[in-house]
């Protein structure tokens, strides 16, 4: 990338201190001297102390039975009850099932769409077409997860929808399409891509503009094609930006959708619709079974950290950009 | 990066200049041309494809439901009616959702903002003692998180069941977020103007809100707007912490009427199959007008949002 990143600064030379106990009133020097940024920070550390790290270690709820009368800490430990029965429950493979369904499906068809709407994108000529395009594409984000779902209701719908009157005028039967246990994931990542694809693309785009265009002027005097200059100048290009972006997906690949998922649930498609953190929300808040459901809700969390471990390995040895 | 090497080949290189210039064969020219056509078509495709969906839920809010029913409204509306915009004006539940998402922006947006602008200050100051820690505080929690129930328990165990603090606190800091700002911060202030300030006698109080602040308008904006559009649009949190229907921001009330129910919101009570189905399509042009009114907002928004949105991923990939 033709921006250079500014050399990576070490610490500061410390400056070689003769005594220890020098190193230590000038260590409480500068942490004093400090204090004001300590204050600035302080409302977002509590946050976090709070709705972060306080939940995180209620996670040991899932190793014992809670009750409300003894809080976390002083629930009685029942080990890995939980985990078994859930392993045990008729449920299990099927939930566990239809979340790596969605979410790989999610992941092959969705992560791509995005970088080939930018180099194509990228390629247009008009700046004004450009610029629509992008505003265009990108305005479907700015909708709620409610309202796309309550889109597909109405657009989708038996009775009335636009797609069923479609196939009705070119002589098909129409489909009940959200209830329906086989449309669950066409539905679930067509509408991901219609909703997000256009704002995950802005990334890409200004990525690709940090690229020197000196290599592309370089490259027509050559005689590349378009297409050439596509493969050989964008695609690296934009590669670190393509790598990190793609283990930050594996990192969230269990937890996004989740709110969809549960707005798209109709009694009928439930066998392809329930995925893991929908379980645990039924299970948890809906029946109160909260050790059961937080034991289904860890078991997702080290799921989704393992993916994110080997993935991130994985682009290491490939010598290609990661995350740490 | 492999991209440092000159595609230049090193054939060229001994050629005088005039034998370089580009000489496209005519099979290249054509590919450049066929490749623009095939680019613009797959745009123009995208572009339909976003825009048909939201085009049809215009006319059709506006169209005699019996047509839309029958499928023949495709392209201009018929009928025109504006009874699914009446019944949602004179809908209460509409309106207090409506009162309650705008109180629920207004303190989300400036408690999330006002934290994260300050906490990112204070990590993007390399010479504050502990900074790496600190960080890897928040970082952690991008990548391990405690889960829904343990949240929810929290929530109640600090009693805030049922009041605005349950739907906007347990979100108000992404750490993306305070990624974002940080690294914004580290590239656009100075160590130098900050050390003038501190030779003039400015404390890091002072420094951050005299001349932080002022030069982050950009950062500011990006910020306000992030938060705005996702408390607006958010249903999940109120749906698990609030009980009283009272207190539903617009998306929750919108979630009950345009996904959960189908005739009964309407209120229809017995009667011949004629009225039940007639309600039912009064029913549907009500929720085509409530997809308008409830996404109108931001979308008439979007373009005044766009540049700052822009611009922030910028920041993102830059980092």
């Amino acid at each position: 990338m033709s921006r250079t990143i500014p050399a990576r600064r070490g610490r500061p030379a410390a400056a070689p201190l003769p005594q220890r106990k020098n190193s230590l009133s000038l260590r409480l020097k500068r942490i004093s001297r400090a204090w004001q940024l300590y204050v600035l920070l302080t409302p977002a550390i509590i946050y976090i102390l709070v709705f972060k790290y306080w939940p995180m270690y209620g996670v040991q709820i899932a190793f014992k039975n809670y009750n409300p009368v003894d809080g976390f800490t002083d629930s009685p430990w029942v080990g890995l009850t939980h985990f078994i029965r859930f392993m045990n429950s008729y449920q299990f493979g099927q939930v566990v099932g239809n979340t790596l369904w969605i979410a790989v499906l999610g992941l092959l068809v969705a992560f791509p769409i995005p970088i080939i709407l930018a180099l194509l994108v990228n390629q247009l000529q008009s700046e004004r077409f450009k610029k629509f395009t992008q505003t265009v594409l990108y305005s479907p984000a700015f909708i709620s997860t409610v309202v796309v779902v309550g889109i597909m209701f109405v657009v989708l719908s038996p009775r009335s929808g636009l797609v069923n009157n479609a196939i009705q005028l070119g002589g098909g039967e129409p489909i009940f399409f959200m209830g329906s246990a086989e449309w669950f994931r066409p539905i679930y990542v067509i509408s991901d891509v219609w909703q997000n694809a256009g704002f995950s693309m802005i990334v890409y785009l200004a990525a690709l503009a940090a690229i020197d265009p000196a290599l592309h002027d370089a490259a027509k005097v050559d005689g590349a094609s378009k297409l050439q200059r596509i493969r050989h100048i964008d695609l690296p290009g934009i590669m670190p930006v393509v790598t990190i972006l793609f283990i930050l997906a594996i990192g969230n690949l269990l937890n996004v959708g989740f709110e969809k998922a549960l707005l798209m649930q109709t009694p009928l498609n439930l066998s392809t619709s329930e995925i893991i953190q929908t379980y645990v929300y039924h299970a948890g808040l809906q029946q109160a079974q909260f050790s059961y459901s937080a034991a289904i809700g860890l078991f997702n969390s080290l799921l989704n950290l393992a993916l994110l471990l080997f993935f991130n390995t994985v682009a290491r040895r490939a010598n290609q950009a990661t995350l740490w | 990066m492999s991209l440092t090497t000159n595609p230049r080949t090193t054939e060229n290189r001994n050629r005088p200049l005039s034998q370089v210039r580009p000489k496209p064969s005519l099979r290249d020219k054509y590919g450049d041309r066929a490749f623009n056509i095939a680019a613009t078509t797959v745009l123009l495709l995208s572009i339909l494809a976003v825009v048909f969906p939201l085009y049809f839920i215009v006319i059709a809010s506006i169209s005699d439901p019996n047509a839309v029913y029958e499928g023949k409204v495709w392209l201009f509306p018929s009928g025109m009616t504006t009874e699914g915009y009446e019944r949602i004006f004179a809908d209460s539940r509409i309106w207090n959702g409506l009162g309650n998402t705008v109180i629920y922006t207004v303190i989300g947006t400036a408690v999330s903002v006002s934290t994260i602008l300050c906490g990112a200050y204070a990590l993007s100051r390399k010479d504050m003692p502990g900074r790496k820690i600190l960080m890897l505080l928040f970082v952690i929690t991008m990548f391990f998180d405690g889960g829904l129930i343990t949240k929810y328990l929290v929530v109640r165990d600090l009693g805030m069941l049922d009041t605005v603090w349950a739907v906007v606190l347990p979100g108000a800091v992404g750490v993306w977020n305070l990624i974002i700002a940080r690294s914004f911060f580290e590239h656009t202030i100075p160590n130098e103007l900050r050390e003038a300030a501190q030779m003039d006698g400015a404390t890091d109080f002072k420094f951050f809100f005299k001349m932080v602040l002022p030069l982050s308008k950009p950062l500011i904006m990006l910020m306000i707007m992030i938060h705005v559009v996702a408390q607006w649009n958010s249903f999940f949190d109120a749906l698990i912490f609030l009980n009283d229907d009272s207190k539903y921001p617009l998306q929750l009330v919108l979630r009950n009427i345009l996904i959960q129910s189908d005739v009964s919101s309407t209120g229809t009570t017995g009667g011949d199959i004629e009225s039940y189905a007639a309600a039912q399509r009064i029913a549907e042009l009500t929720k085509y007008a409530m997809i308008v009114v409830s996404s109108l907002p931001l979308m008439i928004a979007l373009p005044f949002m766009q540049k700052h949105f822009t611009k922030g991923a910028m920041i993102g990939a830059v980092k």
